[in-house]
């Protein structure tokens, strides 16, 4: 379970790669090792909440300043690193914090999930399924579920260590009462392991199912209030629900105008002031890979003959090309 | 319910039906369930409470009474597993653990307590309510703290204990702020009285309501202890809400208590002079 873990802290950090002046992947080793050592409490006790010595990042809180900490401190420089913010690699902060480690550690940087050793994420987990020697970062604004019903860190620590999490199921009789529904739609509450209930991340609910048993080591970070916590691979993730009222994800009745999917999480698009839209796959690279194998709004059943496998060996070819063209534009 | 009617047309004495027979021993018959041994808590000398012993037996209604200041809260509060004592044990004899030394248990075990076999009624209801979330979940919370997990049946029972303390069940989605003050009141004895408690702890509940409203509550309050069988313990400084509920009463003045007895005969023969003198503050008419 650690190994892969274990294997990208023992690493040797060298500090040849990367900007001039800074160590590698920027933080400093001191705190790397405090931040492998909460990272290592964490996977051991899955969903528990390990409080760390945040430190600076040249980013504003709320930017992804907690991903960013765990991403440099397990970063080497074998590593592929992908960034995504809401599924999509080329918004603001997706690219400047792939920029920034490029940069900083000068490692291969990418948009194709099925390249990455490590992937940082803000509010999605990618559509395709991830394998177990991959790492998804999670960047966290709040950690702690338990906060809107309990404004004190003393109490919800101590409901934490006895388990004492009626007061979660409050939150969902309020949208069954008010909405008919449970109408919580992202940021939904889920128990770790039998044990320890979890903020997911303001990821949609769309995506809770896929941490459930996820191959790959989940690592949260919430650099504002400084907490680590992790979900180990193979690890039993489950939504809150009431019996009468099952956890149920989103679902469209579009399906993405570019590459037809009807499966994947949707993002609604306004065109134009006449109130047109279109939905598309918030998770970019996965549209993509859709089109390249075939897939459109007109076609979503895809070409003939052209099956996900037989595409991998034409992706393999284009992947490289694909780094060395980002690495140039940096 | 005609309550109103019974509380203001009879004169408050006759009230305890009931007690007459409770008080020639039946209760003796069982085991205490809460035996409290020489609590002492000052915050200062003179300021807390010191040297209390009593035993509380099912079914019975203590009443504390006193001044303010005199200490009452405070031994509430050590009572309740809410404030450590500097020194005595209570014990309490609970349906799932046995016996149990209160502050010598495991915090795990008394927190199981409070949301199962205890309620706490506090002196203002936004101390005991969540005032952001509706009643029907104020109601629903300690189920779902004790693992219901159907909503279905978690509404049923909230829309049944609505109804048991008097308030329309279509206010369920409204919240506690939009509430009155004694619907407050009541609901928050409601939230409390859902998981069928054994015992209850009691703090001014008639504080800050105006008479009528007050008369009301009390009714509820007789009614619901005498049909669900609860042991209460109620600290009160109105000698009225003293006498309708409570079969024993404990006098406090600065700290300790100066006279216990049954209800009637402390306050229709007080031996000790501050009682005395409490009794004849009430105004006579």
């Amino acid at each position: 379970m650690s190994s892969q873990l274990s294997s990208q802290l023992n690493k040797p950090a060298t500090q040849t790669a990367g900007a001039e002046g800074y160590n590698f992947a920027y933080l400093d080793e001191q705190s790397k090792r405090m931040i492998r050592r909460a990272m290592l409490k964490a996977v051991a006790i899955p969903g528990y909440q390990v409080p760390f010595g945040g430190r600076e990042m040249p980013l504003p809180h709320g930017w992804g300043t907690g991903g960013m900490q765990l991403t440099a401190t397990v970063i080497g420089e074998a590593d592929t690193l992908k960034v995504i913010d809401q599924g999509a690699d080329d918004t603001t902060n997706a690219v400047s914090i792939r920029r920034f480690f490029a940069k900083t550690a000068g490692v291969a940087t990418t948009e194709h999930t099925a390249d990455a050793s490590l992937i940082q994420t803000r509010h999605r987990i990618p559509e395709r399924q991830l394998r177990n020697d991959q790492i998804l970062i999670y960047q966290v604004p709040i950690p702690e579920p338990l906060r809107f019903i309990e404004p004190r860190e003393t109490e919800t620590r101590k409901m934490h260590a006895l388990r004492e999490y009626g007061a979660m199921q409050v939150k969902l009789y309020e949208d069954v009462a008010r909405f008919g529904h449970i109408a919580t739609s992202y940021d939904y509450p889920v128990m770790v392991n039998d044990r320890y209930m979890m903020d997911p991340s303001p990821i949609p609910k769309f995506d809770n199912p896929k941490m459930n048993q996820m191959p790959a080591l989940q690592l949260f970070g919430a650099g504002f209030e400084k907490r680590i916590y992790a979900v180990p691979p193979y690890t039993r993730v489950v939504s809150l629900d009431f019996d009468d009222y099952p956890f149920e994800v989103q679902s469209w009745e579009e399906s993405c105008s570019i590459c037809g999917s009807d499966h994947s999480f949707l993002d609604e698009v306004i065109m134009d002031d006449a109130g047109n839209k279109m939905f598309v796959c918030s998770d970019t690279d996965y549209c993509r890979e859709r089109v390249e194998q075939g897939f459109t709004a007109e076609n979503p059943e895809g070409q003939q003959g052209l099956t996900p496998e037989h595409n991998q060996v034409q992706q393999e070819n284009k992947k490289q090309d694909d780094t060395k063209a980002e690495e140039m534009a940096l | 319910m005609n309550a109103i009617q019974n509380v203001n047309g009879q004169p408050l004495k006759g009230g305890k039906d009931t007690s007459a027979e409770r008080q020639a021993g039946k209760w003796q018959d069982d085991a205490p369930l809460l035996s409290v041994r020489d609590i002492c808590k000052f915050y200062a000398p003179g300021k807390g409470c010191g040297d209390v012993s009593f035993d509380l037996y099912p079914g019975e209604v203590l009443g504390i009474v006193g001044e303010s200041g005199s200490g009452k809260s405070t031994l509430l509060s050590t009572l309740s597993a809410r404030l450590q004592p500097d020194s005595g044990q209570v014990i309490y004899n609970s349906a799932q653990f046995g016996e149990l030394d209160l502050y010598a248990c495991d915090e795990a075990e008394r927190r199981v307590l409070m949301r199962s076999e205890w309620g706490i009624v506090h002196q203002h209801a936004r101390d005991g309510l969540r005032m952001n979330v509706s009643a029907g979940a104020n109601i629903g919370e300690r189920l779902m703290a004790v693992g219901e997990r159907h909503y279905g049946s978690i509404r049923e029972k909230a829309e049944e204990w609505l109804t048991a303390v008097e308030i329309d069940t279509g206010r369920i989605d409204d919240r506690p702020s939009q509430f009155s003050g004694g619907m407050q009141q009541r609901l928050q004895i409601a939230r409390n009285l859902v998981t069928h408690p054994k015992l209850i702890f009691m703090d001014e509940p008639t504080g800050g309501l105006d008479v009528s409203v007050q008369a009301r509550l009390l009714d509820l309050l007789r009614n619901l202890v005498s049909q669900l069988g609860l042991s209460v313990i109620i600290v009160t400084h109105d000698l009225a809400v003293a006498r309708l509920l409570a079969h024993r009463l404990m006098v406090m003045r600065r700290g300790e208590v100066v006279e216990t007895g049954l209800t009637d005969q402390v306050l229709d023969d007080p031996q000790h002079p501050y009682t005395q003198l409490l009794v004849s503050s009430i105004l006579q008419n």
